[in-house]
């Protein structure tokens, strides 16, 4: 049953979009957010949304997945809108009764805003989607090494979360016969009301912490027999070149990026 | 041929966080391993196989005595790196020793942290893939693995640093007898084919029957030294040690016991068949 999930929901491929190198696909994602939030007009939206319609299609993901990713953050959405749209008081009235008011003004920005945040879900999903989480880990360690030099620790972080990601399924399969056999010892994790469930979620969580730092210890020796001992002077058998495609998708952003605040100036 | 390992006088205690030395684990350990020895180091739990396997590589210094790998000393802290790419140590849970999500990537794991360049540790780490027969997932994530294949992977991310001797650390205890036969022909390989150095610390009794010299330990020192064949005819000093012999040299055991003649150096079913055949046609 644990074996359904799935981390980082990575969709492996070969589009144009999974081949871009992944520290630019980062600094991408990162203007895309910029150029979603720097205009406040219809133009600049409508030009961001052709934008993540088209990285959408490059992807070559079904659609539906990404529509999932949006859903489980729709009634947050709605309730904020409603919200603005109670709150917002200046502008014209549009509609009055009693206390409330629904102003254009409320109208314009709560529908902004929930046209912004599901192009944001969708368009940072494609760079998780395309990316496995383990490149995606290593391209933030390069993108990050400048702050070395302010004995900031990127690759201490970085072989954190990379252990933490290769760990997932070993810790799963675990939890999984862990579960099994304190089942076979009698104990109710799937039956008994929610108070029950969650003290007899100890008998898991236990022997599982247990277990995970037996096996840290372990890690740890088999890490120094074969020499590590951190970042200095490391090299890297996965080599991250940037290919003209790169530059030429960041160019394309960028420009957007422009159309977007020019947009919002010109409106 | 030359001596790559050279134990002297080992004595070792761990010492509790009061200062106070506990029991001691390792009584006085002399072993020499020349270089290309196949070498099985049998004994039952707390014998203190492990111990010592830890003191090859410098995961513990000798509290007493003296270990030198290769004309290096294990406590010169200066030359660590250069020692652990001389003796290569794989552990007994694969799902411990793998780093990487990426067989290749774990592969390359020391390599990377040696600072090997890319063109040379691809090579290398192609090769060391091809010796243990995963070369063609490489790309796979370790955990979709088996665990013959995942110990098989452990073995190249050793392999890959060259080593001079490989220490397999009751490697095999783990796994299913389909893993083990995997893991015990990939290593028997390395040392026909290139003369490696392997150290087998097991309690599988039939694994130290295929290696050219069985060492055992009983209470932190070591009881008897010599071939299989020697070794395994003793059969009840071995059960003294709490140890079982392989069942063909038992088997030969209870005939010469129950007034037959037959060689008590029977190691295999092989041999054992033809002893048998023997005493049957005379």
């Amino acid at each position: 049953m644990l074996k359904d999930i799935t981390i980082g929901q990575y969709f492996p491929g070969n589009s144009i979009i999974h081949r871009l190198d992944p520290r630019f696909k980062l600094v991408i994602t990162l203007l895309f957010i910029i150029m979603l939030f720097s205009g406040g007009n219809a133009v600049c939206l409508g030009i961001g949304a052709v934008y993540t319609a088209a990285v959408l299609l490059l992807s070559g993901i079904p659609l539906k997945m990404y529509w999932k990713s949006v859903k489980p953050l729709l009634p947050f959405l709605i309730i904020t809108a409603c919200l603005n749209l109670m709150f917002v008081r200046s502008g014209e009235v549009l509609w009055e009764w009693k206390a409330l008011k629904i102003t254009d003004a409320g109208l314009n920005i709560s529908l902004f805003m929930i046209i912004r945040i599901v192009l944001l879900i969708m368009g940072s999903s494609v760079l998780t989607y395309t990316t496995s989480p383990i490149t995606l880990t290593d391209a933030i360690e390069r993108l990050l090494s400048p702050l070395k030099k302010l004995k900031f620790p990127v690759h201490e972080l970085a072989m954190m979360m990379s252990i933490a990601l290769r760990f997932i399924p070993t810790l799963i399969e675990e939890t999984d016969k862990i579960m099994s056999a304190q089942k076979a010892r009698g104990a109710e994790i799937d039956s008994g009301s929610f108070g029950q469930r969650a003290k007899n979620l100890a008998a898991i969580l236990v022997p599982l912490f247990v277990s995970a730092f037996r096996r840290a210890d372990e890690l740890a020796t088999a890490m120094e027999c074969r020499c590590y001992h951190g970042g200095k002077g490391r090299t890297r058998l996965r080599q991250m070149k940037a290919a003209p495609r790169d530059y030429i998708a960041l160019f394309i952003t960028i420009i957007f990026l422009a159309a977007v605040i020019a947009a919002g100036r010109m409106f | 041929m030359s001596d790559i390992i050279k134990i002297e006088g080992l004595h070792f205690h761990y010492t509790s966080p009061d200062g106070s030395s506990t029991d001691e684990v390792l009584k006085g350990i002399d072993l020499t391993v020349k270089q290309g020895e196949f070498v099985a180091v049998l004994g039952h739990n707390g014998s203190g196989k492990s111990t010592l396997a830890k003191h090859i590589n410098a995961i513990l210094l000798p509290t007493e005595g003296k270990v030198t790998v290769d004309g290096i000393d294990t406590a010169d802290e200066s030359r660590i790196f250069e020692l652990r790419q001389t003796a290569g140590m794989v552990f007994q849970n694969p799902d411990n020793q793998i780093v990487s999500s990426v067989v290749e990537e774990d592969v390359a794991f020391a390599l990377e942290n040696l600072g090997v360049p890319y063109e040379e540790m691809r090579e290398r780490v192609d090769d060391a893939l091809k010796t243990v027969g995963m070369y063609d997932l490489r790309l796979h994530s370790p955990s979709q693995l088996s665990g013959g294949q995942k110990q098989r992977v452990a073995i190249a991310g050793v392999l890959a640093m060259c080593p001079k001797c490989l220490i397999l650390d009751e490697s095999t205890a783990m796994l299913d007898p389909q893993g083990r036969k995997e893991v015990l022909a990939t290593v028997r390989h390395m040392n026909r084919e290139q003369g490696m150095t392997v150290i087998l610390i097991t309690h599988y009794m039939d694994e130290a029957a295929g290696c050219d010299r069985v060492v055992v330990m009983d209470g932190g020192s070591i009881i008897m030294d010599g071939t299989p064949e020697k070794v395994f005819s003793q059969v009840e000093r071995l059960k003294e040690a709490g140890l079982d012999v392989p069942q063909v040299t038992e088997l030969a055991y209870e005939l010469r016991k129950a007034g037959y003649d037959i060689s008590p150096e029977i190691i295999n079913g092989e041999e054992c068949a033809d002893a048998l055949a023997e005493l049957l046609s005379s």
